[in-house]
């Protein structure tokens, strides 16, 4: 039997997030022939985003809109989406694995009664390689591997524990299924190349009796900067750079190479920068082209939120920081000289 | 105020991961309080101290778990409740529902947790108790401000600051910059070993044989290590010449430059 499928998307500044086309794709690769995949959109003036949407391969985008719905609201969004759930009655949901995603996902799951497989950073399909990389070690013992095979056929799902120090591959064991996927690791969906669109359902959003939770009020931080778990580049902070004006150089050749400034969490415990910066174990997670580590020693908390990083540099006066043994290029320097000569260096490079 | 706080004990974020018969091994492991439920915890004391009231922190685990609810109580939880996790599926779905039904044979004003778990990583457990128990929630909190029956809470939204109010009963997740943990006293560690100490089973809770199978709606099928990232190139030369050098690596190696 046929199967719908349901993304809830997310926006940004107005702008759909990279991370909602690739937890399309996590849906696409779940879909069997057949399948229909749908789309959420809540919000406010949502017109422009639903058409863009429509673009996907999608059978239908659902625009709702909601006075309730302009911020995150947990209560207004389920609210919102019960309707849409009952009518669509959905054997799977996605979502980013978001502040809104680790909000709203489990909470959709518990009222689906549905499992949910959290963070997941590869889909693979008969136990085929689909996306990511993994080392499929030996570690495994033979009691996993029966078991594996017991679910032959099934889609896995690949996602890190401990910090990413070990791979875990999970499977649902019934339906309805709710999954986040981690923004970077899965390739975002492509518009559809035959020019045609999926139906756009607009409704209002129902009116939640006695919402008891009140957004009062958004404090924009990030308006205008990259989102730094969705950037292709990172410059990263540690405590080298010795104060908030020490981040200046990085933001520079972030700027220059549109990427976004993170930070260790040695910086943000001195007081340099914003934790929203933080990269770590509890920070973010980051998952980038690019990592540029400056001033950063390398401790195992922080590699927890970087080491998946396709290609990693470390700047350190420090040729014996840990940093340097997940590096893929080390400078051994000083990162007030080096970092402004990279940037001058990129920049003559990019003209 | 009576506050429940859930906390996990999870393995030391230093430790290195063994695999053994396809689990992480626990030989030797050091195990700590995820350090996120620390916050909750804090918090928990820090609002009795305001406002009088109780305190309980509950564990779903092996008998090992017993020390991170102990460390609750030194830090100044009133009462503990273990979960032993025999017979419980390992899901998250699973673990709320235990959760939810042993939360539910008491009353409580705020439930309070971590924002995830350092070490299985879903953020679904906290979340979906507060669904089983009908509490809203928020999830990531920096701040908590309760005055009667209203929490006025601040949320991180990945760099965000989200201003809530919330009527109690609710249940949060603490993020980090909540508060500043303290450690247990050699008072606080005396008196916990006369504070009420609760276990529950699997049969105390509705997981019967039959129940248990179905509860789990996840199931892992293996657990592997990633590919050890080897040590890559140290640059030489002046300065000058490694950025330079830098540049033309990363625009050769990386097409988005
Ligand atoms: C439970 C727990 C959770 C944690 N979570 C996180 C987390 O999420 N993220 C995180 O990052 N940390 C986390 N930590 C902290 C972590 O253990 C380290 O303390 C922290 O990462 C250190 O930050 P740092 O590298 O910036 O500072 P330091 O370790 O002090 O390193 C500074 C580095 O800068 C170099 N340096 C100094 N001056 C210069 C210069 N001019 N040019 C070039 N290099 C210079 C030094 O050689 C040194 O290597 C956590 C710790 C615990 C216990």
């Amino acid at each position: 039997m046929s199967k719908t499928y349901l993304i809830v998307t997310e926006q940004r500044d107005g702008k759909l997030r990279r991370v909602s086309l690739e937890a399309l794709r996590a849906a696409l690769d779940c879909a069997e022939a057949g399948d229909e995949i749908h789309a959420a959109l809540l919000g406010e003036g949502l017109d422009g985003l639903a058409a863009e949407l429509a673009g996907y391969p999608l059978a239908q985008v659902h625009a709702i809109e909601g006075e309730e719905l302009r911020h995150y609201n947990p209560e207004a969004y389920i609210g919102a989406l019960a309707p849409l759930l009952e009518a669509l009655r959905p054997a799977g949901l996605f979502l980013g694995h978001t502040a809104l995603g680790r909000d709203l996902a489990p909470a959709l799951a518990a009222r689906l009664s549905a499992g949910q497989i959290s963070d997941v950073t590869a889909i693979e399909r008969d136990g085929g390689e689909r996306d990511g990389g993994e080392r499929d070690g030996g570690e495994r013992d033979d009691g996993e591997r029966d078991d594996g095979e017991r679910h032959g056929g099934q889609i896995v799902f690949v996602r890190p524990l401990y910090a990413g120090k070990a791979i875990e591959r999970k499977v649902f064991t019934a339906f309805p299924q709710v999954v986040t996927v981690r923004a970077n690791n899965l390739p975002a969906a492509e518009p559809r190349r035959d020019g045609g669109t999926a139906i756009v359902a607009k409704r209002a959003a129902a009116p939640v009796a006695d919402l008891r939770t009140v957004v009062r009020e958004v404090v924009r931080r990030t308006a205008g900067k990259i989102d730094l778990t969705e950037a292709r580049i990172v410059i990263a902070g540690g405590r080298g750079v010795k104060s908030a004006e020490g981040f200046r150089p990085l933001e520079e050749l972030a700027g220059l190479l549109g990427g976004a400034v993170g930070a260790s969490r040695g910086a943000c415990d001195a007081g340099y920068c914003d934790y929203g910066l933080q990269i770590g174990q509890t920070g973010k997670v980051v998952t980038p082209e690019i990592y540029i580590a400056c001033g950063i020693s390398g401790a195992i908390q922080h590699l927890a939120g970087m080491s998946g990083s396709r290609v990693i540099v470390a700047i350190n006066k420090d040729p014996e920081a840990p940093i340097f043994s997940i590096a893929d290029f080390g400078i051994v320097g000083d990162l007030f000289e080096v970092v402004p000569l990279l940037t001058q260096a990129f920049r003559q490079a990019l003209a | 105020m009576n506050i429940a706080v859930l906390l996990k004990q999870t393995f030391d974020t230093e430790e290195k991961i063994v695999l053994r018969d396809g689990k992480a091994s626990e030989d030797g492991v050091k195990f700590i309080v995820n350090p996120y439920d620390e916050y909750a915890i804090e918090e928990a004391i820090r609002l009795k101290e305001a406002h009088g009231g109780q305190v309980t922190a509950l564990s779903l685990g092996p008998a090992r778990v017993a020390e991170a609810l102990r460390t609750a109580l030194a830090m100044g939880a009133d009462e503990a409740i273990w979960i032993d996790d025999a017979g419980i599926p390992q899901d998250e779905s699973a673990a709320a529902e235990a959760i939810a039904a042993a939360l539910g044979q008491q009353s409580f004003d705020l439930v309070l947790g971590g924002n995830f778990s350092v070490d299985t990583g879903g953020a679904q457990v906290a979340v979906r108790v507060a669904a089983a128990l009908g509490l809203p929630h928020v999830t990531s909190i920096t701040k908590l401000t309760v005055d009667g029956g209203t929490a006025s809470v601040e949320r991180d939204a990945e760099g965000d600051l989200e201003r809530i109010d919330v009527t109690l009963p609710a249940l949060f997740t603490a993020q980090q910059g909540l508060n500043e943990p303290r450690y247990p006293s050699l008072p606080g560690i005396m008196k916990a070993k006369k504070k009420p100490f609760k276990s529950l089973t699997a049969q105390d809770l509705g997981f019967t044989d039959g129940r248990t199978a179905e509860a789990a709606r996840t199931v892992r099928i293996s657990l592997s290590l990633p590919p050890g990232r080897q040590a890559g190139q140290m640059l030489h030369g002046t300065p000058q010449e490694q950025a330079t050098a830098l540049v033309g690596l990363l625009r050769n190696g990386v097409r988005t430059i």
